[in-house]
């Protein structure tokens, strides 16, 4: 007897735990804080004139859609122009800039502006570490390796080729300029397609 | 309670008959607990006295020339536990004894020595002992289980070690610990069980579904796990073990504290702490490969022989440090890690544990309660609760570093209620129920999509096993089992997703909220499995044992194949589940030869798993992002077919020598495609060579030899455009890394002292020549070879 009511009590327990536990409540939404969606390289030319800009948008992330590639015009021949890389989190409205986290992070980021053997083009760092205050410190870093936030383009004589753009996250630094030196985790890689003309 | 009294008022009901000369007589019967079928050559002892008598064929025996009083009684039967009655002798006394006749039915009240009994007649079934556990103590639970033939593990790293039993793992791999079904998110790879091998006393493998009161969806196998038996007597015992381990330059240390009372109360108390800091290679350090274990747990309850309960709580926490090297942002970062030929971060040593690394917490509770039933058999009735948190941290951008990247909580009821009907001499059988409800909830404070969503299952099962002996040398069992399982999920999908997917077409109802970029869908799917199994075992007594199983058995999907979606980092992959996996259904036919000699003796294991809609994990194409390509690893599911065989034999050469050999080979085929199966264990093969001295302080010394061929079977490598080399590549990572061959030693030696207190020391070491190698089932083996040179010290103390 004892044993039948202990059997039927441990049932009724165990059916009240599960008749009781769910809730209709919905998960929050999660929208990403880390992605990048964005890159945006504005290439403005020394001396006046128009600015180029160069755009790579990925707004599914790590979605299957491929990012959107888009290219404002061409190069002029014999130019030098000043760049600037602005990287958004567009899943985020408005728009969040990535760069404050990447300038408080100077130290553990770098670009790398890699263009292939039939672009006449040379690029140079134009920032290194302690144009940027570090977000551990609040001071500007003290140490001076490229970090490539803004940087320069040099043209030569017309051609097309690509310039490929790569953001590694604690690379090795300083390096030789070359990826696979610099090693670390890469946080964005776009290669653009460019006309010098 | 009742049986309690009955049995007391029959000890105490004198016959008649009054005497004060000491001529007093004490009669009985000593029988069977559950048949009463009557015991021949049963001894009965007074205690205090040297008489002893023994039960004739009737079970009956006579003790004369007594005084009248107080008697205590040892009852002995070769086949049964010693069993300590007190009886008041005044006249004529007759008395009943029931003692517990079969072997197997004991394990609650006796002391199982060595000895671990069997769960299964007619599967393959293998064990692990106390002493090789505790040789394992400052490792894992994948690392001593490999000593079992047909048992490989598929690694992350050394810390992080899964089972894995004829060549399947995770989900189709059940773990009882202490007879509860481990719920721990054993879905990922990079997901070890959450035990700590120091709690477990004796550990079986079932090398198949056919133990179905553990569950039905065992394609692989059952690991049980067991505590070993308190004895029912007022005593208090106890061991501890520090070892020392030279890669990672810590250790480890465990206590296990038991009280037991002759009226059938005990308590017993245990705990470990391990610490570790990087892990070495023979030519580098494994930066970021420290690991901090801490496990514990207390038991108390009441044994007796007509009934018991036991109520248990364990807890269980392991951070541990994953590869530093191997995360990676995308295919490019990949292809450069395994041309590198070595991790490309290399720091000093460290004890620190530092992103990317796993935290998780596993909390265990148990209440069980048994009663036996005269002449019937035995009920167990069971409720245990189980509460598992996991976070993962990964190299993070911004101030993210202490920000889990996943964070999920996973809480099981269980209630479960069998009864083991074993009252006949011929057949056995045992039916029972199971009630389950889990849910998980995935953290969004991580800010990181989830990659398991937020759930509730329901599981409903019922099984019948039965066994009968057929003849003395045959017996038979069969079994059938069905689950229900429902799973409740609340998942986002991105909309990009959900259209690549094509669930658009098919799953568009499931849909409760568009938030634009997002979906909230609710996916309900309701699955119900069957299996069935059955078998013989012939056992001959010029000691062979022929086994012989077929095995139909039923997993549905798990979380992860059903909605796994998203970017691994650790892995640099992208992982896409299906709504549309069903599940997954397995017949496999074992065999099993065993065939023992005077000075030797081998073990013949075949086995065919043929599996149809089998769900496996692949990379089958490579998606773009602003990050990079990334290969895209999916579940598809497919008809497969796993052929292996396990050998093992051993050799007494002289008193002190012994040889043990060990081959194990498995064969996995995607048999739709005829391609090879990925993560199939290599063929290995290992031998070991003992000498043992009992005369000096049982010295012990063994010499280990262990052979991994290379793995020739596995899928094809796919190319991927890379955008940092603007051309197609090979991604190598199918490659199977070259066969290796590893030696160890180990060393024991035992020193009794006074008052049971016996101390054990042990030296092991393992890759003794420091080979550099690199292992298929080691998934950080794109990045770095496998550990070096071990040396482990190991004190014992039993008190």
């Amino acid at each position: 007897m004892k044993t039948t009511k202990f059997l039927s009590l441990a049932l009724l327990t165990g059916t009240l735990l599960v008749g009781c536990s769910s809730d209709d409540n919905d998960p929050e939404v999660i929208n990403p804080e880390e992605t990048i969606t964005t890159m945006n390289v504005t290439l403005t030319p020394q001396g006046g004139g128009t600015a180029i800009t160069l755009q790579s948008q990925d707004l599914d992330g790590d979605g299957p859609n491929p990012p959107m590639i888009s290219i404002s015009g061409s190069l002029a021949e014999n130019t030098v122009y000043d760049g600037t890389v602005e990287l958004l989190n567009e899943t985020e409205t408005p728009a969040e800039s990535i760069n404050e986290e990447i300038e408080g992070e100077a130290a553990e980021h770098q670009f790398f502006f890699i263009p292939n053997n039939t672009l006449n083009a040379t690029i140079a760092y134009d920032d290194d570490e302690s144009d940027y205050v570090s977000a551990e410190t609040g001071v500007n870093f003290t140490s001076t390796n490229p970090v490539g936030i803004s940087f320069t383009v040099t043209t030569t004589d017309a051609s097309t080729g690509t310039l490929a753009i790569t953001l590694r996250h604690e690379p090795k630094k300083p390096n030789d300029g070359t990826l696979a030196d610099a090693g670390g985790e890469t946080d964005i890689t776009q290669a653009f397609t460019l006309v010098i003309e | 309670m009742k049986i309690y009294i009955f049995i007391t008022l029959l000890l105490l009901i004198p016959l008649y008959g009054v005497s004060q000369d000491c001529n007093d007589i004490l009669t009985g019967q000593v029988m069977d607990y559950h048949n009463k079928t009557p015991l021949e050559n049963a001894s009965i002892q007074i205690l205090g006295n040297q008489k002893i008598v023994k039960t004739d064929n009737k079970g009956k025996f006579q003790i004369p020339s007594l005084c009248p009083g107080l008697y205590e009684l040892e009852i002995s039967h070769p086949e049964c536990t010693t069993t300590f009655i007190k009886v008041e002798v005044d006249g004529i006394t007759w008395i009943d004894i029931k003692l517990e006749h079969h072997l197997e039915e004991l394990e609650e009240v006796k002391v199982v020595g060595d000895a671990v009994a069997k769960k299964t007649n007619s599967s393959l079934e293998e064990s692990l002992k106390l002493k090789t556990l505790e040789q394992y103590s400052s490792g894992s639970l994948g690392d001593a289980l490999k000593e079992l033939s047909g048992v490989s593990s598929l690694n992350t790293g050394a810390n992080i070690v899964k089972p894995a039993i004829h060549g399947l793992n995770g989900s189709r791999v059940l773990i009882l610990n202490d007879g509860v079904r481990m719920q721990d998110m054993e879905w990922g790879d990079e997901h070890a069980p959450n035990i700590d091998i120091n709690a477990a006393g004796t550990i079986s493998v079932i090398k198949g579904a056919s133990a179905l009161l553990y569950g039905g969806d065992a394609i692989g196998g059952v690991i049980v796990m067991e505590q070993a038996r308190i004895p029912a007597k007022d005593t208090l015992y106890g061991k501890s073990i520090v070892n020392g381990v030279s890669n990672g330059r810590g250790g480890n240390i465990t206590t296990e504290l038991i009280k037991a009372f002759e009226s059938g109360w005990y308590l017993r108390g245990q705990g470990s702490y391990k610490r570790l800091g990087d892990h070495e290679a023979p030519d580098y350090v494994l930066s970021n490969t420290g690991v901090q274990e801490i496990g514990a747990s207390l038991q108390f309850g009441k044994q007796l022989f007509t009934w018991g309960w036991d109520a248990k709580y364990s807890y269980y926490n392991s951070e541990i440090a994953v590869l530093r090297a191997s995360h990676i942002g995308n295919i490019d970062d990949l292809i450069r890690g395994i041309n590198n030929g070595q991790p490309e971060i290399i720091r000093p040593f460290t004890y620190d544990i530092q992103n990317p690394r796993q935290e998780v917490t596993h909390h265990l509770g148990k209440l069980k309660f048994y009663k036996r039933f005269e002449g019937l058999g035995k009920w167990n009735v069971q409720y245990d609760y189980q509460n598992n948190r996991r976070f993962e941290f990964d190299v993070r951008r911004g101030e993210r570093d202490n920000q889990a990247s996943i964070d999920l909580e996973l809480t099981t009821h269980t209630f479960s209620t069998d009864f083991k009907w074993d009252a006949k001499e011929l057949y056995e059988l045992q039916f029972g129920i199971l009630g389950r409800f889990q849910e998980n909830f995935a953290n969004p404070t991580t800010g990181v999509r989830r990659l398991i969503p937020d759930y509730e299952k329901y599981d409903f099962g019922a099984f019948v096993t039965g066994e009968y002996r057929l003849t003395d040398e045959i017996l038979v069992d069969a079994g059938f089992r069905y689950d229900f399982n429902r799973i409740d999920a609340k998942k986002f999908y991105q909309t990009s997703r959900w259209e690549e997917r094509g669930y658009d077409q098919e799953f568009q109802d499931l849909i409760i909220n568009d938030l634009g970029t997002q979906l909230l869908t609710n996916p309900i799917f309701d699955y119900h499995n069957f299996s069935t199994t059955f078998g013989a075992q012939y056992a001959e007594n010029s000691g062979s044992v022929i086994r012989i199983n077929y095995a139909i058995s039923q997993r549905a999907p798990n979380p992860s194949e059903l909605f796994s979606d998203g970017l691994h980092h650790s892995a640099a992959r992208i992982e896409l589940g299906d709504l549309r996996i069903k599940s997954e259904t397995s017949h496999k036919i074992s065999a099993s030869y065993q065939q023992d000699f005077n000075n030797w003796g081998f073990t013949l294991e075949p086995y065919a798993n043929f599996i149809q809609d089998f769900i496996l994990l692949e990379p089958t194409s490579v998606e773009f992002t602003i990050r990079g390509a990334f290969p895209v690893w999916e579940y598809r599911q497919t008809n497969a077919r796993l052929l292996g065989v396990d050998t093992a034999a051993y050799i007494d050469w002289t008193g002190n020598w012994r040889t043990d050999h060990q081959f194990s080979l498995v064969k996995g085929t995607d048999t739709e495609n005829n391609s090879a199966l990925i993560n199939i264990p290599a063929a290995n093969f290992r031998n070991k060579l003992t000498f043992v001295k009992p005369e000096w302080n049982n010295f012990e010394f063994s010499l280990e030899s262990q052979y991994v061929f290379e793995q020739n079977e596995h899928p094809d490598n796919i190319t991927a455009f890379s955008p940092e080399q603007q051309q197609e590549v090979v991604l190598e990572i199918n490659t199977p890394p070259e066969a290796y061959h590893l030696l160890g030693v180990s060393s024991k030696m035992e020193f009794p002292f006074k008052n049971n207190l016996k101390l054990t020391t042990s030296l092991t070491v393992s890759n003794l020549l420091d080979t550099n190698y690199r292992d298929y089932l080691n998934r950080q083996r794109f990045f770095a070879d496998d550990l070096g040179r071990n040396i482990i010290l190991q004190l014992k103390l039993n008190y």
